[in-house]
């Protein structure tokens, strides 16, 4: 997936719709300040979730992060490769190491996210 | 802690330090309202012998379970401990009571724990175990945290009544706070009916509590429980006693999701009630939402086996208020004396001490039963526990027994009203036939004593049998 077509959180998921399904993953900047990862904690098929709250954790050899879902809707898909290999995130952060699908409302955008501009801006505030 | 010398010079140091000239100058800021204005009223210093026999004196008062012919249970039992478990635990190398501080540097407590561990696995029949929680009751309240957090929508904690009393308090204190909904099942029979569970139970209880063999010593009927919880998608906790599994199924061979356990009877005195150490195991599944310190076994870069603390990122220094349990560390201690009472017996050993449990226990109640007004208050099949029900007052009987050199049992009235004039009693492998008759004729001339007012020294025989049977 091309990084430039995504929208991204300040909690650094990106974000990839299309129709009413939308695609979460976490960025490569954020991978790289994971280190090492070694597990991953995601819901459930059908669960619900809330744009701006948890739906998981990512464990890395020093810590654990929340996942914060980029919209609001039920869990349509899991990524199931990542439970045997979660180096997936790592390696292919916009594509095979992708999080979850979310089924989200006729009518959502992404709008309320940033631009990969936007984003990149953050990051390089954070980094100083 | 050695004692540390407070001299009148050392004092005026630290006085002299603080830049101030006396205690009474250190003080000022106290309003003289609050302050007291006369010296304490204690009695005059003891030389160190009169002090040494007043606490001699003060110690004689106790009636240690060692000095009694004990029959204690409800969850600290007088087992055995071969010699060898205070020789090894002893040794200075492994003399600490927690998890030690860089905790890789101590490799021979690690070592331990990771055995302990391995230990609690064969023996429960589940595939991982922690390095111990504090005792039984908190490791029920952090089994029940634990579904908790694996089954966070749910809200309903179901618990038997026939769990111990202590144990269900200490859960309660824990879960005060939290949005769960703790519902207690009675157990009038003695144990949790499976058809009573199935009606209480819904989707939205994330768990069930039961204790195997239970606080009154019955057996519940754990597969069934089991079952009935799965049936709804909760899970299935069992607190079990680590001496019954050497003749009773295992919690892994039921299906229990959770096992925790009170494992003082594992080579650890029962010292007036603690320090003591919780067990705790469960399916691989569910690892990552365990409590407590985990010790896993790797190889250093010369490829030499070796154990370091693992899954840390469960715990408070490093998940901080999301961590799985405010434990950070273990019983070590008394992980370590299990560790090596359970190597020492071995499996056949387990199993013996078992057998002679229940032996010693089914005759003992046998004998006891035989009395006039003495009964088994369930018809349950029980293991080395069990509950009796006698005419007249529990309390007074108990402290007859007392002052005759018994232990006799728990009574049951303290907790749970309807059973006033009941209480339990555990056999151990340690009792001896001499003991329990013993006890028996003590029993009956005490309760002779309390109802004619004459004491009678020998047990009723063959008239009173036959007015109970015929």
């Amino acid at each position: 997936m091309d990084p430039k077509t995504l929208r991204y959180t300040k909690t650094h998921e990106w974000a990839y719709l299309e129709g009413d399904l939308c695609t979460v993953g976490l960025t490569k900047f954020a991978v790289d300040q994971l280190t090492d990862i070694i597990y991953i904690d995601l819901p459930d098929v059908d669960d619900p979730v809330t744009a701006g709250e948890s739906f998981g954790e990512i464990e890395s050899v020093k810590a654990v992060s929340d996942l914060y879902s980029p919209v609001s809707g039920d869990i349509s898909a899991v990524n199931e490769k990542l439970q045997t290999d979660p180096t997936l995130i790592a390696s292919d952060p916009y594509g095979k190491g992708w999080l979850i699908k979310v089924k989200v409302e006729k009518g959502t955008t992404l709008d309320h996210l940033m631009t990969l501009d936007q984003y990149e801006k953050q990051i390089a505030s954070e980094e100083h | 802690m050695s004692y540390v010398l407070n001299t009148s010079e050392d004092q005026r140091a630290m006085l002299a330090a603080i830049g101030v000239s006396s205690i009474e100058e250190l003080f000022h800021k106290i309003p003289p309202s609050l302050r007291l204005n006369r010296p304490l009223q204690v009695p005059p210093a003891l030389s160190e012998m009169e002090l040494t026999a007043h606490l001699h004196q003060l110690a004689r008062r106790n009636r240690p379970a060692g000095e009694a012919v004990c029959f204690l249970g409800g969850g600290a039992y007088d087992h055995f401990i071969p010699a060898v478990v205070d020789v090894i635990a002893g040794r200075s190398e492994f003399y600490t009571a927690y998890t030690p501080y860089q905790a890789e540097a101590s490799q021979g407590s690690l070592q331990v724990f990771f055995e302990f561990q391995t230990l609690i696995c064969q023996l429960t029949d589940l595939d991982v175990a922690n390095a111990s929680l504090y005792e039984g009751g908190s490791a029920v309240a952090e089994s029940v945290l634990m579904a908790r957090s694996i089954q966070p929508q749910r809200r309903k904690v179901l618990v038997a009544a026939s769990v111990h009393p202590e144990y269900r308090q200490t859960l309660a204190t824990y879960t005060a706070n939290l949005d769960l909904h703790i519902q207690t099942l009675p157990t009038p029979n003695g144990f949790l009916d499976p058809d009573d569970l199935k009606k209480a139970i819904d989707h939205q209880t994330l768990c069930v509590v039961a204790q195997h063999p239970n606080f009154f010593g019955c057996l519940e009927e754990p597969e069934a429980l089991a079952d009935v919880a799965h049936q709804t998608g909760a899970l299935f906790i069992v607190s079990f006693d680590p001496i019954s599994l050497g003749l009773l199924k295992r919690p892994g061979q039921y299906r229990a999701d959770i096992a925790v356990a009170e494992g003082q009877c594992l080579g650890n005195p029962m010292s007036y009630g603690g320090p003591y150490l919780g067990l705790l195991a469960c399916r691989e599944e569910y690892v990552r939402k365990m409590p407590g310190r985990l010790v896993g076994q790797t190889v250093d870069r010369r490829g030499r086996r070796c154990w370091v603390l693992t899954l840390q990122t469960r715990e408070q220094h490093i998940r901080r208020e999301k961590a799985t349990s405010n434990i950070c560390t273990n019983q070590g201690l008394m992980a370590l004396k299990a560790t090596v009472y359970l190597a020492a017996l071995g499996p056949q050993g387990l199993k013996e001490t078992a057998d002679l449990c229940m032996r010693k226990a089914h005759y003992a109640a046998a004998r006891l039963t035989q009395l006039a007004g003495v009964q088994l208050r369930f018809n349950r099949p029980f293991f080395k526990e069990f509950t009796l029900q006698i005419e007249g007052s529990v309390p007074a009987l108990l402290a007859g027994l007392l002052e005759k050199g018994y232990h006799a049992g728990l009574h049951l009235g303290r907790w749970y009203p309807e059973l006033q004039n009941c209480f339990s009693m555990a056999v151990t492998e340690k009792r001896t036939r001499a003991e329990i008759d013993g006890f028996v004729s003590a029993l009956a001339d005490q309760r002779d004593g309390a109802c004619n007012g004459v004491p009678t020294p020998q047990v009723r025989s063959e008239p009173v049998e036959q007015t109970i049977h015929g």
